[in-house]
C-alpha cells in the first residue's frame, strides 16, 4: 500500500513538471494571441514598435537578440575552448581545482551583478578607449566597418554581446571541460607516442572525438545568452530601430519585456505583444535548449 | 652535423624535418599561450567584478543598510525590507520547490530508467533549468498575479520554487544513481518495501548530494531578478505580508542603480555586494560540502 502511494507521488510529481512546461507554453501563446490576431505572421518580422499608434512587431527585438547572442557565441566559444584547454591539458594538477571553482564561480555570479558592472565599469571603458579605437581602425574598412561605425556611447548591442559572452563563457568551459576528460587516455597517449604536441593531440584526437558535445555545449551557451535579462537590460541602451553598426543602441526580447511590461496597461495590446513576444522567445529558446541536450545526449551514450 | 640526431621517418631531408619540427613546436607553444591567456582573461573578469563590488559595496556599507528601510532619495534609509524580503521569498520557494523536485529526481532514479515517460519527464526538466527565467515571471504573471488581482510575495515565491524545482531534480536523480544496486538488493532482502528502501537507505545516502543541491538552488533564486519584477514587484514599506507586493534585494538594486540619485546607486552597490557575497559563499559552502563527502 505504501509502495503504492509513494509510486504515485514521484510519478504525479514527474508529470507535474511536464504539464508545467506544456502550461507556460500554451499560456504565453493564449496571452499573446491578441497581438497575434491583429498583427498576423508580419508581427515577426515587422520593426515597428509605437506605442502610440498601437502599432507593434517584434523585428526589432528579434535581431537584437541573435546579434548579440550569436556575437557572445562567437567571444565565448575561443576564449571558453581555451580554459577548457588548460584545465584539461595544461595546467598543473594542484592549479585546477582552484581555477575551475573561480570559472564556476563566474556562473555563480547574479545577472543583475553583471548588468551593473557592464554598466558603470565595462560600457565607460568601451565608450573612452575601447570604441573609438575600433571605429578609428576597423570602421575604416570597407563593407565590415560598417558594422563598427557610429558614436561611441559605450552601451550597445556590441557591449551586450561582450557581457554575454562573459556569463556564458563557463557553462561553455564546463561543458568542454567534462567532454575532453571523456576522451579514453589510451588514444592520447597513442598520439603522443608518435610524436605529436599537446595542440595537434587536441586538434587531431581530443576534438573529433569530442565535436558532438562541443557543439552541443555551444547550443547550451546560446540558449542561455538568448533569454538573458537583466544584464542585457542595463547596457544594451533600449531603442526600438535598427541600427546598421554594432555600436548602436538596440534591444532583445527580453530587455523589452522587462522594460516595458511595467508600463503596460491590463488588457492592452501592447501587454498581449510583449507576452507574444515572450511565447517567440520560449520557442527559440526551447528549440535551441533541445538540439543542446541532443547532442549532448548522443555523446553519453556512445 | 645534425642529419645524425633525427629520427628516420618520412621526411628525407633533414634540415626540413628540422623546419618543420621547430614550426610544429613554435605552433604548440603559441596555442599554449593563448589558453594560458584565455584563463587569465577569465581570472580577471572576476577579479574586476568582485574588486568594483568590494570598493562600491563597502564604500557604501553601513548599519543603516541593515536596519532601515528603504527611503526616497535624499533621506535616510537602508535595505533592511529588502534583505528580509529576499530572505523570505528564497526560503519559501525553496522549500516549496525541494520536495516537488526531490520526488521527480527519485521518480528519474528509481523508478522510469529508460521509460519513455521518464525521458520526457528529464528533458522537460533540463529544458526548465536553462529557460529564461523572465518567462517564468511571465508566466506566474498570468497565472497568479492577473486572476488574483495583483502582485503578491506568493506570486514571487512560486516563480523562485519553479526555478528551484528542476535544479534539485538533476541533483537528486545523479545522487541516487551513484548508489550501488548492491544496497538496494540489501535491503529488498531484508524484506523492506520499496518505498522505506528509497526513503530510509538511498535518501539518506544521497543526502549531502542533495544538500548541495539544495544550498545551489537557494544561491541561484537568491540573485534572480527577472521572475521577480512581474510577481512581487517590489515594496517601499515595510512587509512581511506574502499576500501584499513584497521587496527583494535583486529588484531593489536593478531599480536603484538605473535611478540618478547618487544615494540611491550607493545603496544598490551595497546590496550588489551583500547578494553577491551570499551566493558565492553558498556555493563554495556546497562546493566543499559535496568534496569532504565524496
Amino acid at each position: 500500500m505504501g509502495d503504492v502511494i509513494f509510486e504515485w507521488a514521484c510519478k504525479g510529481a514527474g508529470l507535474f513538471v511536464l504539464v508545467l512546461l506544456g502550461a507556460i507554453i500554451v499560456e504565453l501563446f493564449i496571452a499573446g494571441l491578441p497581438a497575434f490576431r491583429a498583427f498576423g505572421l508580419a508581427f515577426i518580422t515587422s520593426a515597428d514598435w509605437d506605442p502610440v499608434q498601437e502599432v507593434f512587431g517584434a523585428g526589432v527585438s528579434i535581431y537584437g537578440t541573435l546579434v548579440t547572442s550569436i556575437l557572445a557565441i562567437l567571444l565565448a566559444v575561443p576564449l571558453a575552448f581555451g580554459v577548457a584547454f588548460f584545465l584539461t591539458e595544461l595546467a598543473p594538477p594542484w592549479m585546477r581545482r582552484p581555477v575551475g571553482t573561480a570559472v564556476e564561480l563566474l556562473a555563480a555570479v547574479p545577472s543583475i551583478i553583471y548588468g551593473m558592472w557592464g554598466f558603470f565599469i565595462i560600457a565607460p571603458a568601451f565608450g573612452t578607449y575601447i570604441q573609438p579605437t575600433i571605429i578609428d581602425t576597423v570602421g575604416e574598412l570597407p563593407v565590415i566597418g560598417a558594422l563598427f561605425q557610429g558614436p561611441p556611447f559605450g552601451t550597445g548591442l556590441f557591449t551586450a554581446a561582450f557581457i554575454l559572452a562573459i556569463m556564458i563563457l563557463p557553462f561553455i568551459a564546463a561543458t568542454m571541460r567534462d567532454v575532453f576528460e571523456q576522451v579514453p587516455p589510451v588514444y592520447k597517449e597513442s598520439a603522443y607516442g608518435l610524436g605529436a604536441t599537446t595542440w595537434e593531440v587536441m586538434k587531431g584526437v581530443v576534438l573529433p572525438y569530442t565535436r558532438i558535445s562541443v557543439v552541443g555545449g555551444v547550443m547550451l551557451g546560446l540558449g542561455r545568452a538568448l533569454g538573458e535579462t537583466m544584464a542585457v537590460t542595463f547596457v544594451i541602451g533600449n531603442a526600438n530601430r535598427i541600427s546598421s553598426s554594432l555600436f548602436g543602441p538596440g534591444n532583445t526580447i527580453a530587455s523589452l519585456v522587462a522594460l516595458e511590461f511595467g508600463e503596460s496597461e491590463i488588457g492592452s495590446l501592447k501587454l498581449a505583444s510583449l507576452l507574444a513576444l515572450g511565447f517567440i522567445l520560449f520557442v527559440l529558446s526551447f528549440i535551441v535548449l533541445a538540439i543542446s541536450r541532443w547532442l549532448l545526449r548522443s555523446r553519453l551514450k556512445a | 652535423m645534425s642529419a645524425t640526431t633525427i629520427a628516420p621517418g618520412p621526411v628525407k631531408d633533414a634540415a626540413v624535418a628540422l623546419a618543420l619540427g621547430r614550426r610544429r613546436r613554435r605552433t604548440d607553444r603559441m596555442v599554449r599561450a593563448l589558453c594560458l591567456g584565455a584563463t587569465l582573461l577569465g581570472l580577471a573578469f572576476l577579479a574586476s567584478i568582485l574588486l568594483t563590488l568590494t570598493w562600491r559595496g563597502f564604500e557604501a556599507m553601513s548599519l543603516r543598510v541593515f536596519t532601515m528601510v528603504t527611503a526616497p532619495p535624499g533621506s535616510e534609509g537602508g535595505l533592511l525590507n529588502a534583505i528580509v524580503g529576499s530572505l523570505i521569498q528564497a526560503l519559501m520557494g525553496t522549500a516549496i520547490g525541494t520536495p516537488i523536485g526531490m520526488l521527480v529526481g527519485t521518480y528519474l532514479a528509481e523508478y522510469a530508467r529508460g521509460s519513455k515517460l521518464g525521458n520526457a519527464v528529464r528533458f522537460v526538466s533540463d529544458i526548465l533549468l536553462s529557460a529564461p527565467s523572465i518567462l517564468i515571471g511571465l508566466f506566474v504573471y498570468q497565472l497568479m498575479v492577473l486572476p488574483f488581482g495583483g502582485f503578491s510575495g506568493w506570486a514571487g515565491v512560486a516563480a523562485l520554487a519553479i526555478i528551484v524545482i528542476p535544479i534539485v531534480v538533476r541533483t537528486t536523480e545523479d545522487m541516487l544513481q551513484l548508489i550501488p544496486n548492491t544496497l538496494r538488493e540489501a535491503v529488498i532482502g531484508l524484506g523492506a518495501p520499496k518505498w522505506r528502501m528509497i526513503v530510509l537507505v538511498c535518501w539518506r545516502a544521497a543526502m549531502s548530494g542533495i544538500i548541495t543541491g539544495v544550498l545551489l538552488a537557494v544561491a541561484r533564486v537568491a540573485g534572480e531578478t527577472a521572475p521577480l519584477l512581474f510577481t512581487s514587484l517590489g515594496n517601499n514599506a515595510w512587509s512581511t505580508d506574502l499576500s501584499k507586493p513584497m521587496s527583494s534585494l535583486p529588484v531593489t538594486i536593478y531599480s536603484f542603480a538605473g535611478s540618478p540619485f547618487e544615494d540611491w546607486i550607493a545603496l544598490a552597490w551595497a546590496g550588489a555586494l551583500l547578494i553577491t557575497l551570499g551566493v558565492l559563499g553558498l556555493n563554495i559552502l556546497a562546493r566543499s560540502l559535496l568534496r569532504s563527502r565524496i
